[in-house]
């Protein structure tokens, strides 16, 4: 590896974690289109800051380009609060207009210069290790290394500082006023750090690549976890191995960087969604099917008990009284006999001891819904959790 | 014996968007009652609950807390919203949301500590709740959560405790569990305001009863002023309930 990939791994890498932490609270806010809104709208700040710096990398132009940011949020919060029009339609309504007004800007003074619509969108990760940052002549590394070491850094004293405040006003607003904790205040610092956070990434990766960047880490973490602190240590992990998998994936490929980072965050999602142990869709259909077969035992069983006549528990009586096609009486049965809560004398079927507690148990609890009678149950049925 | 007033609610009007859903209310709430705010869907229940507590801004009026502002009086006042109110798929657990009830405590910064833990867990003990204090509040039932809620104003230790609508949705056993609890509060001196809608069992669980319709209807003890007459009024229509003997 040449110092220039390790170099452009290690931004990426720091962009990723400096995305993925304000990305969780988005995500918990539901919030995520809000981050779309930011780096879209953000563009002409950096326009007007690189006018007046004519330097991209420029302290100047992260702060006007932050206060874009955060004008953002608040004129959509202004359109929202009329109620004439619903969230996501303000959203929609006001980043297009910043960003167009950005993109005009660009076309009409900036036409000879390092701007331009495509670095906008995609950034250029791969011309970052050349614009080096020099101190009295010596070169100490890449300018936007250095611009988003120092964000992260930031940032993570702000996480550190105010963890409990971002947790309480993200779960429970009204508990943060009423305590004292103005939620107005940790709403607005979230959405500077995210406008800072955007600007200083912005440059490398691209204002699509940011949105992926916030939202995807913490979407998936999201999925695989129900710790606050666990999500927040999955969706930095998640997007520091897409940075580095997706720039491998564009050396191979001989492709786009920010392309690639992006595509490994949506493989990298779509692989949780599916396999996530308990909220993934694989899980969640195995556990639905669970659940019906329960659901169709216990049917069984209450039928068992309800019925002392030998014609009502006769093996093939079953698949006419309750209405079931053979395959699914034969998993029931199957099922029953596997828990030891039926026996089957000569084609008639009854219930033992287990089965018959079972069932007036399980009924009590669906009539009562009383928690304590069911706990034990839990680990045993589906149908008993959540 | 003059009674102390704990809320002292003076010419309260708030409004959504110019529109007002209270208007003048004036309400003196006397220390030491368990009180029921009972009133139709939109009667500005819950409205009056968060305008107390600085939620809400009220476009005029005042609040006082034995004599202060609500801002600092902060720590004397506890509040359970409803449940409905937060996003209960959110990553923490049972414990996790009663320790923020000690945030107030603590203040901007400082992180909560053996002693906030120990006061979160004595408090799930007195909610029945011990045994649950690191499942994911997800995993919680509806009854189970409103414990959950209930714990975390406890650990509060507040003297003045406002609830909106602690019964909505939660099982029968759950809800004599958080009723007893109130009664206790109240037995230790505890102001306790309650947004309810069960008129049946306000005789059996209140002592002090406020009709709130927009206007304030009516404001007393429960034994003088549930009546007919105060309903009809409060709800519109002729209203009877049946009391129980």
């Amino acid at each position: 590896m040449s110092s220039a990939q390790i170099e452009i791994q290690l931004i990426a890498s720091l962009v990723a974690v400096a995305c993925a932490i304000p990305g969780v609270f988005l995500v918990l806010r539901k919030m995520a289109m809000i981050s779309d809104a930011i780096s879209h709208s953000i563009l002409p700040g950096i326009v007007v800051g690189f006018f007046i710096t004519q330097d991209l990398n420029s302290p100047l132009l992260i702060i006007l380009a932050a206060i874009t940011g955060v004008i953002t949020v608040v004129i959509v919060e202004y359109i929202q609060r009329t109620g004439l029009v619903k969230e996501d339609t303000a959203i929609g309504l006001v980043f297009p207009v910043l960003f167009s007004i950005g993109v005009i800007m660009i076309a009409k003074n900036a036409n000879d210069v390092h701007l331009d619509v495509d670095a906008v969108l995609l950034g250029e990760l791969a011309f970052a290790p050349f614009d080096r940052l020099e101190i009295s002549g010596v070169d100490v590394g890449p300018k936007s290394l250095w611009i988003i070491g120092f964000i992260l850094v930031l940032t993570l004293i702000l996480l550190t500082a105010f963890f409990k405040e971002l947790k309480l006003s993200t779960f429970d607003k009204g508990l943060a006023a009423t305590l004292g904790f103005s939620p107005a205040l940790i709403h607005y610092g979230l959405m500077t750090v995210s406008s800072v956070t955007t600007v200083g990434a912005f440059d490398a990766v691209g204002a699509i690549l940011v949105v992926a960047l916030m939202i995807a880490p913490a979407a998936a973490a999201y999925l695989l976890t129900t710790d606050l602190k666990q999500m927040l240590v999955l969706s930095v992990l998640f997007g520091v191995f897409s940075a580095i998998s997706g720039y491998w994936l564009a050396h191979w490929l001989d492709a786009s960087i920010a392309g690639s980072i992006t595509t490994m965050l949506g493989l990298l999602f779509l692989i949780v969604y599916l396999f996530a142990p308990s909220k993934g869709i694989i899980a969640v259909m195995y556990r639905e099917k669970q659940q019906r077969t329960e659901v169709s035992l216990l049917t069984f069983l209450l039928h068992l008990k309800n019925h002392d006549e030998v014609n009502e528990r006769h093996v093939n009586h079953l698949y006419e009284h309750i209405n079931w096609q053979k395959v699914r009486a034969k998993n029931v049965l199957e099922l029953a006999l596997k828990n030891n809560m039926i026996l089957i004398d000569k084609d008639v079927v009854s219930l033992t001891k287990k089965g018959e507690e079972f069932t007036s148990k399980a009924i009590d609890y669906i009539i009562t819904n009383e928690d304590s009678q069911i706990e034990d149950m839990k680990d045993d049925f589906f149908l008993f959790r959540g | 014996m003059k009674q102390h007033i704990a809320v002292q609610i003076d010419d309260l009007t708030v409004a959504y968007d110019y529109k007002p859903v209270l208007w003048d209310i004036d309400l003196e709430i006397p220390e030491g009652v368990l009180m029921a705010i009972v009133g139709p869907n939109g009667a500005g229940k819950s409205t009056l609950i968060k305008a107390v507590l600085g939620i809400l801004k009220p476009i005029a009026g005042s609040v006082s807390i034995y004599g202060k502002s609500y801002d600092k009086q902060r720590s004397l006042v506890a509040y359970v919203p409803q449940k409905g109110s937060v996003d209960w798929d959110f990553p923490t657990t049972a414990l996790d949301v009663v320790m923020m009830g000690t945030y107030g405590s603590l203040g901007w910064i400082k992180r909560p500590r053996q002693k906030q833990k120990k006061a979160a867990l004595e408090a799930l003990e007195k909610v029945g709740m011990l045994p649950f204090k690191n499942r994911q509040i997800s995993q919680l039932s509806g009854g189970q959560q409103q414990r959950v809620f209930l714990a975390r104003a406890l650990v509060q230790d507040a003297s003045i405790y406002f609830m909106d609508e602690p019964f909505q949705g939660v099982d029968a056993t759950t809800e004599i569990a958080i009723i007893n609890i109130l009664k206790e509060l109240r037995k230790a001196g505890k102001t306790v305001v309650v947004v309810h809608h069960d008129l049946q069992t306000v005789p059996e669980y209140f002592d002090w009863v406020t009709f709130l319709n927009v206007k304030k209807i009516a404001t007393g003890p429960v034994k003088d002023i549930f009546n007919d007459d105060n309903l009809t009024k409060t709800y519109g229509i002729n209203y009877k309930v049946s009391i129980q003997e």
